[in-house]
């Protein structure tokens, strides 16, 4: 690259050199092995300046609103290499930076070198370089370098994953994960070369450029989505989401929902930004995958009782609602309505945002847990808002955010998704889009029934096991970052006009048709209300606080257990425990969810001592998928009697195609 | 000039047949190093001097001569091996089958869309003859060694085709194939030493229990 065009203080020059320092970032800890500890420190400060660097160009960039370009003279024969950073970019990055430098600080309490020799090193390394991948990745504009990015991103994205190899669940995760994202590639080599043919080069067009009409455009949508949801872990393709995220560290899993998803919302957004007026059924079809991944996600998160398991669930319910927006906003475009194209693509960008601030801090806090009482089960929890008040607290922000209550940011992208729905139920283009609306409102009365119960049953009553009684709180190195998310989520949730200005120059990048016309976003939601509203029921909140703790210090406290409902010495085991409570939703979901249950009978007043045991399978995964396989595999076994292990034989194939080929030619 | 190289790929054809013919080890590398160095030589008869051609000639003729048969007899040595015994098709057999594709190597180099000023030349037939000769060492022999003989004389084959387009290809191409040849016998080398130090025989068709 001409790197003398790009000075250092020059916002994209930021961008880029943030992005080498974060992909550099783990290479002394490889080298400097018999210093522990040493490599994890430069890689920290590096992750932390990278951040800090690469936010500052990028809030530059869209503050501006501006679009650096710069193109690579590589001798690859792909044609010139474009590099761009236009605001739909520099909003992606924001996530990008932000999470990998509170991930990299996260780890040096959660992960640290003196006690993790052999993994660490590594773990630093591919984490800076899944960092540095995924900042490239959104500012590339060809499509060989996106692949070769995309595919940086995926390895390093695994290497994280399977940091403790040992553990035989860990590497079946990693396997899953690896089949996956590579079937999601081979989609994308189709898309890209599909992409080439209608324009002739693998650099990306235009926004707007193409005819949405034309035979490829349709294939190339459908490829693209197939190829980018399996990465955003849309439903059908979700299969390698929750293992991946439960048995990856917790600062990875952090990155990994929080910012890695996004990059497959970012190539579907691209792709869709290339067509001018794509047709109606494109929003429909991204609309309805978002519906059933938004609805599944968060009812196979309530089953869930692995705490990473059950955030995993709810990323996928997360990235429905996104796109869903998506969805809402192609509609919005496909039948001439800016309103509603505003609103869906605002609220998908914005609850992009807002889930890679809520999420990470949700991730890292349960690591926390994790690392206090070494254990991802939430029934051998309870009780530890007592002994970890600081991480409760943080914990209980990024609850309310992900519910999409009111004084917080989760709130505000799911009212624009309202206002969308409910604006077209007013005019009525496409009169079954109002329904988005109460299916909205059902997916969040179900996330506040998933994210209660985690906080009820891991934070609330009393320990139930030993470990949950070792409850401590953590270092200034995990408590930091979380608190900056959780800052970031409160101020996010209160200043919602900020974060809407934020997004606005990456609105009219991916619908130039709007720029200039008027400016509907700050017109359309009562943003200001929000504001006035959020603070109020803070101030409330405080007052109320400040009142019952004045009447709690005049009056005399009775003790007593949690949950101890009158009885006169309740046990931990009397509690309700994380299945009990989702039992209701469970049954009601139960054709989806297919629980098993090891019900015993109890026959006559005094039955013998019984074990009941419930278990939640991956549906899909389990009776679907690997059944599917196991068919096709018993199917082409014929194909294995050739492999006979004999190097003669291979080559003897080989011998006899080239033998063939001659005589064909001949 | 022309003549002269004619005369050099009818030697490396013959030698083809050395190597098929013969069941001792030190023989069959032997013929083979004589093959890379007539090779070498090619490409200086074939085109004007330049530094370029040097350089090629040299690097063939070291690596193929020279280095590689080193190895060769080096591994020979370690593994206590001298004979071929019991292929899986016999000597005689060999030769015959060598004699078939040589001649089918001829008449379907004739049938080749070839450029004009390339027809009528050997290099084509000998560049296929010796592809197949190739093949048929390494399906018809048992041991490692005689399998990288094989392995040799098929890229002895793929050399002769390039020599065609000698002038036209980078200096860097030619380097990574003389590279990727070298480090690739390296190995072979390397591996055979574990093999015979493990299961105290070289014999390839034995190693049949790491299939999956």
């Amino acid at each position: 690259m001409d790197v003398s065009a790009v000075g250092m203080t020059d916002p994209a020059g930021l961008i880029f050199t943030a992005a080498a320092l974060a992909g550099l970032s783990g290479l002394p800890g490889l080298l400097l092995r018999h210093t522990v500890g040493l490599g994890q420190k430069i890689a920290t400060l590096a992750l932390t300046l990278s951040g800090l660097l690469g936010l500052s160009g990028a809030l530059t960039l869209i503050i501006h609103e501006r679009t650096e370009t710069f193109t690579i003279n590589w001798t690859l024969p792909f044609g010139p290499c474009e590099m761009a950073i236009d605001p739909l970019s520099a909003l992606f990055l924001l996530p990008i930076f932000l999470i990998s430098a509170c991930g990299a600080v996260f780890a040096v309490g959660y992960w640290p070198a003196t006690h993790n020799r052999a993994t660490e090193p590594k773990l630093t390394f591919f984490f800076g370089l899944l960092s540095a991948s995924m900042a490239l990745l959104v500012t590339t504009r060809n499509g060989v370098l996106f692949l070769m990015v995309w595919e940086v991103m995926a390895l390093s994205a695994y290497f994280t994953l399977i940091a403790e190899h040992e553990n035989r669940e860990v590497r079946k995760a990693g396997i899953v994960y690896l089949v996956a994202t590579h079937t999601g590639t081979l989609a994308l080599f189709v898309m890209f070369a599909l992409l080439r043919g209608t324009t002739h080069s693998f650099q990306f067009p235009a926004s707007n450029s193409l005819p949405a009409a034309a035979f490829p455009a349709a294939v190339i949508f459908v490829t693209a989505l197939f190829g980018f949801g399996v990465k955003a872990g849309l439903m059908p393709f979700h299969i390698w989401l929750p293992a991946a995220h439960a048995n990856a560290p917790s600062h990875i899993s952090a990155v990994m929902s929080g910012v890695m998803l996004k990059m497959g919302i970012y190539g579907i957004i691209r792709i869709i930004s290339f067509y001018h007026t794509p047709p109606l059924w494109w929003g429909i079809l991204l609309l309805a995958a978002g519906s059933v991944s938004a609805l599944l996600g968060i009812i196979f998160a309530i089953t869930q009782r692995d705490i990473k398991r059950l955030l995993a669930c709810s990323s996928i319910e997360n990235i429905g609602i996104i796109t869903i927006g998506v969805g809402v906003a192609v509609i919005g475009q496909a039948t001439h309505n800016p309103t509603l194209l505003v609103l869906g693509m605002a609220g998908a960008l914005l609850h992009m945002l807002n889930h890679s601030l809520f999420k990470p801090l949700l991730f890292l806090g349960a690591g926390t847990l994790i690392h206090a009482t070494g254990t991802r089960q939430i029934d051998r929890m309870g009780g530890l808002a007592r002994p970890m008040p600081v991480t409760s607290l943080f914990f209980l922000t990024g609850i309310v955010a992900i519910c999409g209550l009111p004084p917080l940011n989760g709130f505000v992208s799911e009212f624009l998704l309202y206002l969308g729905f409910f604006s077209e139920a007013r005019t009525a283009a496409v009169p079954y889009l109002a329904m988005g609306a109460p299916l909205l409102a059902l997916i969040g009365g179900l996330a506040v029934i998933c994210f209660v119960k985690l906080y009820g049953v891991a934070f609330l009553g009393l320990p139930r096991t030993a470990e949950a009684e070792k409850g401590h709180e953590p270092g200034w190195q995990m408590l930091a970052p979380m608190g900056v998310l959780a800052l970031l989520c409160v101020s996010a949730g209160l200043l919602p006009q900020v974060m809407v200005n934020l997004l606005r120059p990456a609105l009219f990048t991916w619908a130039p048709e709007l720029a200039g016309k008027y400016d509907v976003i700050a017109a359309v939601p009562p943003l200001r209300w929000l504001t006035i509203a959020g603070g109020g029921v803070l101030l409330l909140a405080g007052a109320l606080s400040v009142v019952l703790r004045k009447r709690l210090r005049s009056a005399p406290v009775a003790g007593g257990g949690t949950w101890g409902c009158g009885y006169l010495r309740p046990a931990s085991s009397m509690q309700y425990t994380a299945s009990s409570f989702g039992d209701t939703a469970v049954n009601l979901f139960g054709g989806v969810i297919r629980p098993r249950c090891a019900n015993p009978v109890l026959p006559g007043y005094f039955p013998r001592p019984e074990v009941f045991a419930s278990n939640v399978s991956e549906t899909l995964l389990e009776q679907m998928i690997l059944p599917l396989f196991r068919v096709t595999g018993e199917v082409f076994s014929f194909l294995r009697r050739l492999q006979l292990g004999k190097v003669h034989i291979y080559m003897l194939y080989i011998f006899v195609t080239l033998v063939l080929l001659l005589i064909w030619a001949y | 000039m022309t003549s002269f190289a004619d005369q050099l790929l009818v030697l490396v054809m013959l030698i083809n047949f050395v190597v098929l013919g013969s069941s001792r080890m030190a023989i069959s590398i032997r013929a083979v190093a004589l093959q890379g160095i007539a090779l070498g030589l090619l490409p200086g008869i074939m085109h004007k001097f330049s530094w370029h051609l040097i350089m090629i000639t040299g690097g063939m003729i070291v690596a193929k001569g020279i280095v590689i048969p080193w190895l060769l007899t080096g591994a020979v040595r370690k593994a206590e091996i001298r004979r071929e015994v019991e292929p899986f098709i016999g000597y005689v057999a060999t030769l015959l089958l060598g004699a078939v594709f040589t001649a089918l190597a001829f008449v379907f180099a004739a049938k080749l869309p070839l450029d004009p000023e390339h027809q009528g030349l050997l290099f084509v037939p000998a560049s296929i003859a010796t592809l197949l000769t190739g093949f048929l060492v390494l399906t018809t022999r048992r041991k490692a060694i005689s399998q990288v003989i094989g392995y040799l004389i098929l890229e002895n084959g793929i050399f002769i085709f390039g020599l065609l387009l000698t002038s036209a290809m980078p200096v860097m191409v030619e380097a990574g194939v003389l590279l990727d040849l070298l480090v690739g016998i390296f190995i072979m080398g390397i591996i055979i030493n574990h093999i015979s130090r493990e299961f105290s025989s070289i014999d390839t068709s034995r190693l049949t229990t790491l299939k999956e």
